[in-house]
């Protein structure tokens, strides 16, 4: 056999799981764009929105392939699902979780307990999050189990021969999912009020509070952004893979992270990038080294890169503060 | 610092700790606090990195892993007893602190805390992959447990029970925090702190931010190294599953719900959430579910921790008096 099939369906492979990681990127990037800070739960909110999905094929009794307008309801109303309660879940872990630790935009002396830099209020929202991302394992495991769940295969496993390596539907689907998600996101913050709001709220709370930009409204709406495309992702990773796990959230979200910061963290278009770049990496090292070690050439690569370009792909941001 | 009151809570608290076993005698009770106290040992070390010098690390648990391998695996191929083994695990961990150190420290801030998760992601699926030495992802088994000679007496192997076991790492957690307090205050302590407070600044003083800062990783990972070293024995066996990111971040919710760069602080923040699944056990199922929304709560309460640097305190004070 020679070597390009595989090469190309290594590639299909990576491209296809390198697109969900990216709709989960761009969730980490947005919110540390405008707030500073990893929120280590939005891996629970993806696998959360994987588990709404089953909840509704559950609901409706689907678990086999469909076709045609059925498809397009059930992955539709599944859409909808997820992504409300998601957004609802980004909006409860900013009012929860992150709000009430953060200094207040209108507050010109910095409240005691907060470092100068502003370090303690980081680390304290760090572990709230940690907190939220424990509450929402649980929940989930006392709701559906621990055990692993079957997704069911709703999408026709139709497939085509191209270059040697094998395309299914759904490759194609998540693929241009993922896309046309990615160039929605990028024309909402770099053309639209809203998305200005964001990038000035990124740059200085303070300034955009004085000119009447409402940076806790901003804030929660990031949030919320951000936890519908990892709802997006949630479902298409059920769908990809057919098995969903309570602790799927921990690495996936983990990995989404490496992406993020690899793509440069707080730049969107780096987090695609990032996402596309680890998914294909990923699918290389398990095709040509050997798939045990895999996470490591994943992690290696990006401690590499970090070591020698540390603002990140396309990064222009330089995180000072620890 | 140490005032009359504060010399009385640390005795109260030293006494307290070594009396436990003897007024207190469910040793599955006692296991829960040693493993607390084990906790306590780890977040005294994350405390130097985190809380003293600033830099946000998130693969801690690897350090731990490398001691707990380093004393197991040089007690079963080489048959290494416990007390010796303690001073390779230390100083491989220690060593092993220093040399990832090297590159990490060329990056800042948030970079830093993932370089630090990568390397100990890697350290972890490393012994997972490494099977004809670690035994891979089923662990390395029958590590001897530690002998005692007592003289008249013979020989007393700690075996399965709780209660040597609880005193070994209550002698090492008292003997680590006095050497984190006895730092934090000396000439090293105080450079820890200028790089926390600014790092510019600290370098124009003449502070070599890049040696000092390897320090507090060398030191902090010796300290990991020896309590992982304490696990291995206390386990019998270690597995790769026992190292992974959620150690690091559970070590770190201690040291920062106990107070960043506090001693008393770590410990205490150990205690509290070491025992807390054990408190919460009434609750059955639930208790994980409780467990992370008291961590929310408590964080809420009082962001800047259950004991608040004093140092850092101070100097919050002074600044928003000028302010």
């Amino acid at each position: 056999m020679s070597p390009w099939p595989l090469f190309c369906q290594q590639l299909v492979n990576g491209l296809t799981i390198g697109a969900i990681y990216a709709l989960i990127a761009v969730g980490y990037t947005m919110v540390y764009g405008v707030i500073q800070l990893i929120n280590f739960a939005h891996g629970e909110v993806f696998m959360v929105g994987a588990y709404l999905a089953l909840t509704v094929c559950l609901l409706v009794g689907a678990s086999h392939a469909l076709t045609g307008i059925a498809l397009v309801a059930l992955c539709l109303v599944m859409a909808v699902v997820a992504m409300a309660g998601c957004g609802l879940l980004g909006w409860g872990i900013e009012r929860v979780a992150y709000r009430p630790l953060r200094p207040r935009p209108d507050n010109c002396l910095t409240p005691v307990g907060a470092s100068r830099d502003g370090h303690t209020p980081r680390l304290t929202a760090l572990i709230t999050a940690i907190g939220v991302s424990f509450f929402l394992q649980n929940a989930v495991m006392l709701v559906y189990g621990a055990t692993d769940r079957r997704f069911p295969a709703l999408v026709p496993p139709l497939r085509w021969e191209v270059g040697g390596a094998t395309v299914t539907v759904l490759q194609v689907v998540i693929v241009a999912t993922g896309t046309v998600l990615m160039i929605a996101v990028q024309g909402l913050v770099m053309g639209t009020k809203l998305g200005t709001a964001m990038r000035a709220t990124a740059q200085d709370h303070k300034a955009c509070w004085l000119l009447g930009i409402p940076v806790d409204r901003i804030i929660v709406i990031t949030f919320i952004l951000g936890s519908v495309l990892a709802a997006i992702g949630g479902i298409l990773f059920g769908l990809y893979y057919n098995t969903i796990n309570f602790h799927d959230g921990y690495l996936t979200g983990l990995k989404a992270f490496t992406a993020a910061v690899l793509g440069g963290i707080g730049n969107i278009p780096g987090a695609m990038v990032g996402g596309v770049v680890l998914g294909v990496l990923e699918g290389l090292g398990a095709g040509y080294l050997s798939s045990q070690w895999k996470n490591v050439f994943a992690f290696v690569v990006l401690v590499g890169l970090l070591l020698f370009k540390p603002t990140g792909l396309l990064g222009e941001r330089v995180a000072e503060r620890a | 610092m140490t005032t009359g009151r504060a010399r009385m809570l640390w005795l109260i608290a030293v006494l307290l700790s070594f009396l436990l076993p003897v007024i207190y005698r469910n040793p599955y009770h006692i296991e829960v606090v040693a493993s607390a106290g084990l906790y306590a040992i780890l977040a005294l070390g994350l405390n130097i990195v985190v809380g003293l010098t600033g830099l946000l690390h998130l693969g801690y648990a690897a350090f731990f892993a490398i001691g707990a391998y380093t004393y197991a695996l040089c007690n079963v191929h080489l048959g290494c007893p416990f007390w010796v083994g303690l001073l390779p695990a230390t100083v491989v961990g220690g060593l092993c602190g220093m040399v990832l150190g090297i590159p990490a420290i060329r990056v800042r801030g948030d970079y830093l805390a993932i370089v630090t998760l990568g390397f100990g992601e890697i350290v972890r699926i490393t012994f997972t992959n490494l099977e004809r030495f670690t035994g891979g992802p089923n662990g390395l088994l029958g590590i001897d447990h530690p002998t005692l000679w007592i003289p008249g007496r013979g020989i007393y192997d700690f075996g399965v029970r709780s209660v040597p076991y609880y005193y070994v790492i209550v002698v090492v957690m008292w003997l680590v925090a006095v050497g984190c307090l006895r730092l934090s205050g000396s000439r090293i302590g105080r450079a820890w702190a200028a790089i926390r407070e600014d790092e510019l600044a600290a370098s124009c003083s003449g502070i070599n931010i890049a040696r000092l800062k390897l320090v507090a990783l060398g030191v902090a990972a010796a300290i990991a190294g020896l309590g992982g070293a304490i696990f291995a024995a206390k386990q019998g066996t270690i597995t790769p599953d026992s190292f992974d990111f959620i150690l690091s971040v559970m070590i770190l919710a201690m040291v920062v719900l106990g107070g960043l760069g506090s001693v008393p602080g770590a410990m205490l923040g150990a205690l509290v959430l070491g025992t807390l699944p054990e408190l919460l056990r009434g609750f059955e199922q639930f208790r994980m579910l409780l467990f992370g929304l008291v961590m929310i709560i408590m964080m809420r309460a009082r962001p800047q921790g259950l004991l608040g640097n004093v140092q850092i305190r101070r100097e919050l004070l002074v600044r928003s008096d000028t302010a």
